[in-house]
């Protein structure tokens, strides 16, 4: 496979103490980097068109939290939003997220996400990552996100609180995201769970023209500035819902006026954001 | 001091002996396996007799480190039961009747299993939670429990249990250094867990400053970082050979390949990596050998069979 270019700069350029065969500490491997962002980045390149807005908003160094929404059956928008901190970002980064606890168990599945930084959402993970001063990236919809229909594509369901916590417990800055697009790419009219189950799989998507690859739809990205909790972790759930409502505050607004813009309402990619 | 190894005439149990002999040690071996031409005074006995207690009685042990335990890939069945537990109960019996100051256990970072939903890196406080799949691993985990225990049971002796990931090296002993012997190496398709190994020189290091230092508790006990076992059998000058889980179970012990139970094969699935940062900050210990210097010492060590 003949690497891109621009996608082995991108992964050279990465901060992470990898060893002379190109492994790091939690076996991310740069070989295995550079095959992924090779085929996912001419995906988002080239099929999904991704226009990210706001990268200047995710920290260049230290721990930091990138949370946004999900949707479009198969977590397109997860793979999207690593390319974009991979190659619009410098020095590039890797944004490593929480994987579904069935990937590990699916052959080649559960490999490749651990050798491209994506390991089980464990707690003790995403907090060993943080403390090594890492981007993780958080879905907190979880796989009820992914599993959004095709009319449910720009709403939030609900978010876990555990981000928050461990924000609050480990310092770190929320860089809220929002991802427009991957309902369409991936319209998903119904979910097979009780088939899923057979395969050990959460659900499986269906769409209307049967075969389940994606469209291709364009795909928006956009990174709010960060936002800083402080506290210990501890607090009631009264304080942690609060401020998680604040993050989803953020990223619905976000999702609300890239959808108008979507419909053809007037542009306004900047304003009125607080 | 006086120290006592049982299981002293092991490949690494060996090392040991020679470099607290270097140290200025008077070190005793005791193992039911001969050490022939020991340079050190050596009884051939089993840990379960009573010669064994009567070693324990004659030589008055300041410090004991307990290195007479065995996998299921050496010995099968009850024996094997027998000699980590029976054996592990015995000598901390022996070392509390007779005054033993300091016991070092040497475990295996293998205690935690491996498991799709397991964290990446165990530390000391998780429970053993694999056992299920792989029981050939119970007596093991049972030793290492019960020699915990030694800490709450017998305040008085100062215990330390170590629990050390896979060892790799000239000597070519061992779990890992078995399983790469051959031509191929078996991995499971689709699966590319991370092992973590320490070279053998490190290992005797480790336990010299754990007699020195004399910390109480469990640690894990690792060194360079993991690596994924494909880019360890390629770096060891051996051919990675994939086949299918349902595959690979039958063929495990027949056409040259490594004999394994087949709970082994979770082993080739998932990773076990441990969190060695206690023992570091306890000891202040460092590995002299990164992890590919350590794949190399073995690949020199073990040419590539015919």
């Amino acid at each position: 496979m003949r690497i891109d270019k621009q996608v082995r700069e991108a992964v050279d350029r990465l901060e992470l103490p990898f060893n002379e065969l190109g492994i790091d500490p939690f076996g991310i491997s740069k070989a295995d980097l550079r095959i992924w962002g090779t085929a996912v980045g001419a995906f988002y390149r080239y099929y999904f068109s991704v226009q990210t807005e706001g990268i200047e908003n995710v920290p260049t160094r230290g721990r930091a939290m990138l949370v946004g929404n999900h949707s479009g059956g198969i977590a397109i928008d997860a793979a999207m939003v690593v390319i974009s901190c991979l190659l619009e970002m410098n020095p590039s980064r890797l944004a490593q997220g929480m994987a579904e606890k069935f990937i590990n168990r699916v052959p080649f599945l559960g490999s490749w996400a651990s050798r491209t930084g994506h390991l089980t959402g464990l707690p003790e993970h995403a907090e060993r990552l943080l403390m090594d001063d890492r981007l993780l990236m958080v879905f907190p919809e979880g796989a009820r996100g992914t599993a959004k229909l095709f009319n449910e594509r720009n709403s939030l369901v609900d978010f876990g609180s555990g981000f928050v916590r461990l924000a609050l417990k480990t310092n770190t800055p929320i860089v809220p995201f929002a991802v427009l697009g991957g309902g369409e790419a991936f319209p998903t009219i119904a979910n097979a769970y009780k088939l899923g189950r057979a395969f050990g799989l959460p659900y499986i998507p269906v769409v209307a023209y049967g075969i389940p690859l994606p469209l291709p739809a364009k795909i928006e990205i956009e990174y709010a500035p960060p936002m800083h909790f402080t506290g210990t972790g501890n607090e009631d759930d009264a304080v942690v819902h609060g401020y998680v409502d604040k993050v989803k505050e953020v990223i619905a607004g976000m999702i609300h006026k890239g959808a108008g813009r979507r419909r053809g309402e007037p542009a306004q990619l900047t304003e009125g954001r607080s | 001091m006086r120290i006592l190894i049982p299981g002293a005439a092991g490949a690494i149990a060996r090392k040991v002996a020679l470099r607290l002999k270097d140290e200025g040690h008077e070190v005793v071996g005791l193992d039911r396996r001969p050490w022939v031409d020991a340079p050190i005074e050596f009884h051939e006995v089993d840990i379960r007799k009573r010669a064994a207690e009567d070693v324990f009685r004659k030589v008055r042990p300041q410090a004991m480190v307990h290195m007479a335990t065995v996998t299921s890939l050496v010995v099968p069945g009850e024996e094997r039961y027998q000699i980590n537990l029976g054996g592990t109960r015995a000598v901390f019996e022996y070392a509390r009747e007779y005054g033993v100051e300091h016991c070092v256990f040497v475990g295996r970072h293998t205690f935690y299993g491996a498991g799709p939903d397991s964290p990446l890196f165990h530390k000391e406080d998780e429970p053993p939670l694999e056992l299920n799949r792989f029981p050939e691993l119970a007596d093991l985990v049972a030793a290492d429990l019960y020699a915990a225990a030694a800490l709450w049971r017998s305040p008085e002796l100062a215990t330390t249990v170590l629990r050390f990931c896979y060892t790799l090296g000239a000597s070519s002993h061992g779990t890992l250094g078995g399983f790469l012997r051959g031509r191929r190496v078996p991995m499971v398709l689709g699966f590319d867990p991370l092992f973590q190994f320490l070279h053998e020189d490190d290992v005797v290091r480790a336990i010299a400053l754990t007699l020195g230092k004399r910390p109480r508790g469990v640690f894990n006990v690792a060194g360079p970082q993991p690596l994924p076992l494909s880019r360890v059998i390629r770096e060891a000058a051996r051919i990675p050979f994939s086949v299918p889980e349902f595959i690979l179970s039958g063929m495990l012990g027949r056409f040259g390949f490594p004999k394994l139970p087949s709970g082994a094969v979770t082993h080739l699935k998932y990773p076990v990596v441990v969190d060695a940062g206690a023992f570091r900050e306890q000891t202040g210990f460092a590995h002299e050998h990164d992890e590919i210097e350590t794949i190399r010492a073995y690949r020199e060590a073990v040419p590539l069979p015919p």
